[in-house]
């Protein structure tokens, strides 16, 4: 037997809630009766609990509980939380640990599934939008060009610089050593324009442009604008995805070869300030060291990573379902994806040219 | 409104048979949409079970039903946005719903076949509200710019929001997103307008002169007309038939004439939202 007794609000809610609990779990055999007859005020609060108490308890083993004494008003409220509904809720049921390893491998495979449909779909799109150019909207590539390429610029060119001038000093007191140190040049030249200058622009385009397309087309999905495009007669592969991509195929490859000069720059103010090479010395020094080939396959990588940006952050940002959390989860999966995919495009790049002794 | 009327587009002109079928000037009581023995759902959870209807050229066909029974989720499907997990649903003009969806652009050629108002609005955020009416038009008529620019004020006049053209959708009220975005299906002057809950949120005058409008547009120009809304008083003024979903029995549990219904019908759950009792009593009268 509980008796309760004055007003209770939803202040009081926190004691009343561990008090019963510990008055009636485990239900004493022979049933617990609640006497509501003294209570004077009840509000929605803690006539909520009551109810939840009640049914928690007669749901365990059927003991039996009964609300006796309550005023006409107090019933009313008690009724309004579904009092009288009695015990209907059954308790889910322990998912097993095998169900749930075999739902998360589904889930990957659905991924891997919804990632190759993607693909799959946006080459019938590009393919279908040549052949008939009127249905493609080229004009928003100017505007993702400007947001993407121009904007990043500034802080491309900082990168760049920063990694040639950080390479030439930790060169520098290497070479140094054996006398060698107009071979910086040499070193800062190739690593930059082969391999630092293309990935670190693809991990800084992956940063900005990558999460932004998925942040944006994530937010358009699940606020029915991409439907509302549906309706209106738009595919979004052609009229937002294609064009973004477009753009990145472009602009990345444009912010490499920026980034390569500035790394450029970088190394030959170490080789001039801290090494005290002439700036004629170490731009022949460069000059021989680089062959077009270098420059040129540093842009045929950028090119591919410019697809896996695009291509994984549209998939991802139009795969969003969920509310504002759902964004945010596509959006960490599609910037966590891409760096991946940028290492693995890397290394397929690397043992390519090994291969063919380039 | 007249004036407005001859926006046909290119790609609509060299396809005849399409033109034949979704011209206004067909016959008023043909069928437009049917729906056959259609089941909706995700997965195991299912919210109608092979319902069937149809909706005929002309008609202002209201989906009624209680929250949460899946009357946007059933507009989704006649738009071809989903596909059903049976049966068929057919438009007219589109033919029947084959394992692609033809609410998918790319499955389509041609201006999209009926303008749309969703729930939420669903305006281009990134767009001003004058943009959002003239992209259709760029896209899928030849009308020179300053053409398109005073279509898109006089539909912005239309639902009474000349002064906004200029504004952002996240700078204009809720009501008026949703008078922004009526103005948006019927850009394209389509003669099947589907609208979710077009006047939830509008004030009971603009309520109103929403009814009218539907209505004039309906009466002159034939256009047929599918809605979801609550609003009674705009059912009986309005809707020429309508379909009642529920959800605890996972079908339509009446259909026709709604001013019908209200008087005869003999389901207690029609008769409680007709009459707007609560749950409890219809409950009772069926004990
Ligand atoms: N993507 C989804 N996955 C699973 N269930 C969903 C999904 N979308 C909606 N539902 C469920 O489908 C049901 C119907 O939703 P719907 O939006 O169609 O309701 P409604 O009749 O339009 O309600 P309202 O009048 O409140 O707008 C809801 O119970 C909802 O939980
Ligand atoms: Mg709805």
């Amino acid at each position: 037997m509980l008796r309760l007794r004055g007003s209770l609000r939803f202040a009081d809610a926190h004691r009343v809630w561990s008090e019963f609990r510990a008055a009636a779990l485990p239900p004493p055999s022979g049933g617990v009766v609640f006497d509501l007859s003294e209570v004077e005020r009840l509000d929605g609060g803690v006539a909520a609990l009551i109810v939840e108490l009640q049914s928690a308890i007669s749901c365990g083993d059927g003991t039996p509980v009964d609300l006796r004494g309550a005023s006409a008003d107090v019933a009313e409220i008690l009724t309004l939380y579904g009092c009288q509904l009695g015990c209907e809720r059954t308790p889910p049921a322990p998912v097993p640990l095998l169900t749930q390893i075999g739902a998360a491998a589904a889930e990957v495979l659905d991924e891997a599934r919804g990632g190759l449909e993607f693909l799959g779909a946006v080459i019938v799109a590009w393919f279908s939008g040549l052949r008939r150019p009127a249905t493609l909207s080229w004009s928003q590539i100017w505007p993702v060009l400007e947001r993407a390429g121009a904007d990043g610029l500034p802080i491309v060119m900082m990168f760049g610089f920063l990694v040639g001038f950080i390479m030439a000093f930790q060169g520098a007191v290497q070479l140094e050593q054996f006398g060698a140190s107009i071979f910086v040049a040499d070193l800062v030249g190739l690593t930059i324009t082969r391999e630092l200058g293309p990935l670190m622009t693809a991990i800084v385009v992956c940063g900005r442009s990558g999460a932004a397309f998925a942040a944006e087309l994530g937010t358009m999905k699940v606020s029915e604008e991409i439907d509302a495009l549906k309706t209106l007669g738009f595919d979004p592969l052609r009229h937002l995805v294609i064009p973004r991509i477009l753009a990145l195929v472009i602009a990345l490859p444009v912010l490499t070869l920026v980034a390569d000069v500035m790394g450029l720059v970088g190394g030959l103010l170490v080789g001039l300030f801290s090494l005290d090479l002439t700036p004629m010395a170490y731009i022949h020094e460069t000059q021989g060291a680089l062959e077009l080939w270098d420059v040129t396959s540093g842009l045929l990588k950028s090119l591919a990573f410019a697809l896996a940006i695009g291509g994984i952050s549209c998939q991802q940002g139009l795969a969003t379902t969920g509310g504002a959390a759902g964004v945010g989860r596509r959006t960490t999966t599609a910037v966590v994806s891409i760096l991946f995919s940028l290492i693995l495009i890397d290394a397929g790049f690397a043992v390519a040219f090994n291969a063919l002794g380039v | 409104m007249s004036d407005l009327s001859p926006v046909t587009s290119g790609e609509d002109a060299q396809d005849p048979s399409d033109e034949a079928d979704s011209s206004g000037d067909a016959p008023v009581g043909e069928p437009v949409i049917r729906v056959k023995a259609m089941t909706m759902g995700w997965g195991d959870f299912i919210l109608q079970r092979e319902a069937t209807f149809t909706v005929n050229r002309g008609d202002v066909f209201v989906l009624l039903g209680g929250s949460g029974c899946g009357k946007s989720t059933l507009l989704q499907h006649l738009i071809g946005l989903q596909t059903p997990l049976a049966g068929s649903v057919e438009i007219a003009g589109l033919g029947e719903r084959g394992p692609e969806r033809w609410g998918e652009p790319r499955f389509r050629v041609g201006p999209p076949p009926f303008g749309v108002m969703f729930q939420s609005g669903a305006l281009f955020g990134s767009m001003t509200v004058g943009q959002n009416l003239s992209l259709p038009l760029e896209r899928w008529t030849d009308l020179p710019p300053d053409a398109i620019a005073s279509l898109v004020r006089g539909r912005l006049g239309l639902v009474g929001l000349r002064e906004f053209e200029h504004h952002y959708p996240s700078e204009i009220s809720g009501g008026m997103k949703k008078r922004a975005a009526i103005a948006r299906a019927l850009a394209l002057e389509p003669d099947l307008l589907f609208l979710d809950e077009p006047s939830a949120g509008l004030d009971p005058v603009s309520a109103v002169e929403l009814d009218d409008l539907i209505l004039t547009l309906n009466r002159q120009f034939g256009l047929t007309v599918v809605l979801v809304t609550h609003e009674l008083e705009s059912i009986f003024k309005i809707a020429t038939r309508c379909a009642f979903l529920d959800k605890d029995s996972q079908s339509i549990i009446a259909r026709g004439d709604p001013r019908q219904l209200r008087d005869e019908s003999t389901d207690p759950r029609v008769r409680a939202f007709f009459n707007r009792l609560p749950r409890s009593v219809a409950e009772e009268a069926r004990a």
